[in-house]
């Protein structure tokens, strides 16, 4: 059907390595408007292939927008124009035809390009690393309804939970601050009681890692919630401000270097 | 003490710091402009050099002085150091070639704090020069007579215009910074944050205004002979 078709022209940030200089590259291609934004860079890289071109290197997993691997920058947007979605979400049924569309990587210091469009977002693993974890004992099996807790807390924990880590709220960020994901991981554990045991020192911990990875601080400017696909609140950040002065000022925790 | 270095020197420390020296600012600045208002109690500014007397001689005013002058500097300091630290984040440079408009473009004020930060600091030196300098180690046309000098200053158009800039820049500033202060405290809750921000926003255009209200009506003045 000659109408899902339209034509693009891409410009493509292309960069061989993490030190060298890269730039763009501009491609055109004839894509199906109800293919996802992956499959029309699937497109360009078959394109490219056949021209004997080294294709695009993008990062993507389970294109269902769960697992969090694809990136982009898209039209200067992390995963593009549509609110609430993953880049492999985005349909391109959501571009004019004949439009120019520009395909850079989250821009952060902490987030160095390692080629092309793909960044090192294992900053998060190591903030994860440092305490988004519950220590449980392993040992019998407890009772489904042993803890109770209470459907509004469960809910705030889940939904700080849904956070995939994809790193659009670093590259939303103005400072290329990651507050808002490291306290959905501080807030997704510690709203819930088998949490809250270890708060205070995860708080400290994942704190001092984030800092330590070089991002920057919060302004409170919330771009970071208006370009998160899965609509990460703000308020989560506030928990992450009082659990941190609580545990500085009030428990006897430190964090660990 | 390394625990209380550790959380002054984190990025949550460092913004702990804005917020709570900035909350102070914002209660001198309504402390200021209520005190300020003494200028249209008589038309001869008796009452008001008597205020201005009793704030520059007063040792408990004195002792809180120094103190502002101590959380002006630090805000500032601070802020353009974080300002530094967030532009190295970035990796510098321009950032995305793609330009599309994100629903958070709109929030001017959010997203140039450092920009409208300077130009109040700039304000407030031209602004002390101006009053709290020469009535401090002389200057001031009428020995002792700061409502005479007000009278002077606002006389001048330019000092009316670049007054009320200031002013806007500090509505911005405030804008902003009123409710971002409390939820870098952590005091963020459904029941109580509308009313923070309301109040934010009431704040943020009610103390410039009043402010403005001065520079306007001497210039009024001084136009009609």
């Amino acid at each position: 059907m000659a109408h899902d078709e339209i034509s693009l022209t891409l410009k493509v940030w292309r960069q061989k390595g993490p030190n060298k200089s890269g730039n763009f590259e501009t491609h055109s291609v004839k894509i199906n408007t109800h293919m996802s934004f992956l499959e029309m860079l699937d497109v360009l890289n078959e394109q490219l292939i056949m021209q004997k071109k080294e294709p695009v290197a993008f990062e993507h997993d389970c294109r269902e927008g769960i697992c969090g691997s694809c990136s982009l920058v898209i039209n200067g947007r992390p995963h593009g124009p549509m609110q609430g979605t993953t880049t492999c979400q985005l349909h391109m049924r959501h571009f004019q035809d004949g439009e120019t569309i520009y395909i850079e990587p989250y821009r952060a210091k902490a987030f160095p390009v390692i080629k092309d469009l793909v960044v090192d977002r294992s900053a998060f693993d190591r903030i994860i690393q440092s305490g988004g974890y519950v220590s449980v004992n392993t040992g019998g099996v407890p009772d489904g309804n042993a803890i109770a807790i209470e459907m509004i807390t469960a809910k705030r924990a889940f939904e700080a939970a849904t956070c995939i880590g994809c790193g659009a709220c670093v590259a939303a960020c103005p400072n290329a601050s990651a507050m808002l994901f490291t306290s959905a991981k501080v807030s997704q554990l510690s709203l819930l009681p088998q949490g809250r045991q270890e708060a205070n020192q995860r708080v400290l911990n994942m704190v001092t890692q984030m800092d330590n990875e070089g991002f920057g601080l919060c302004s409170n400017v919330g771009a970071c919630e208006a370009e998160c696909p899965k609509g990460i609140s703000l308020d989560n950040i506030a928990i992450m401000n009082r659990e941190y002065i609580g545990a500085s000022f009030i428990s006897r925790r430190l964090a660990n270097k | 003490m390394k625990w209380l270095v550790n959380f002054l020197t984190s990025s949550l420390g460092r913004k702990v710091i804005m917020s709570l020296t900035g909350l102070f600012l914002c209660t001198f600045l309504v402390v200021h402009m209520i005190g300020n208002l003494k200028l249209f109690a008589d038309s001869d500014g008796h009452k008001f050099n008597e205020y201005a007397e009793f704030m520059a001689t007063n040792p408990l005013i004195k002792t809180v002085s120094y103190g502002l002058y101590f959380f002006i500097i630090l805000h500032a300091v601070q802020g353009l150091l974080i300002y530094a630290s967030n532009r190295a984040a970035v990796g510098g440079g321009r950032r995305y070639a793609g330009k599309q408009v994100a629903p958070t473009e709109a929030r001017a004020a959010a997203r140039n704090m450092a920009m409208l930060g300077t130009l109040i600091l700039a304000f407030l030196l031209l602004h002390m020069w101006q009053f709290w300098f020469k009535a401090k180690f002389g200057g001031l046309a009428v020995e002792g007579d700061l409502f005479n000098e007000v009278k002077i200053a606002f006389a001048e158009p330019w000092v009316v215009i670049v007054y009320l800039l200031g002013l806007v820049a500090l509505a911005m500033h405030l804008l902003h910074g009123f409710q971002s202060a409390f939820q870098t405290l952590g005091l963020n809750h459904p029941k109580y944050t509308p009313l923070i921000k309301g109040l934010g926003w009431a704040y943020s255009i009610l103390v410039p205004l009043g402010f403005a209200t001065m520079p306007i009506y001497f210039y009024v003045m001084a136009f009609n002979g």
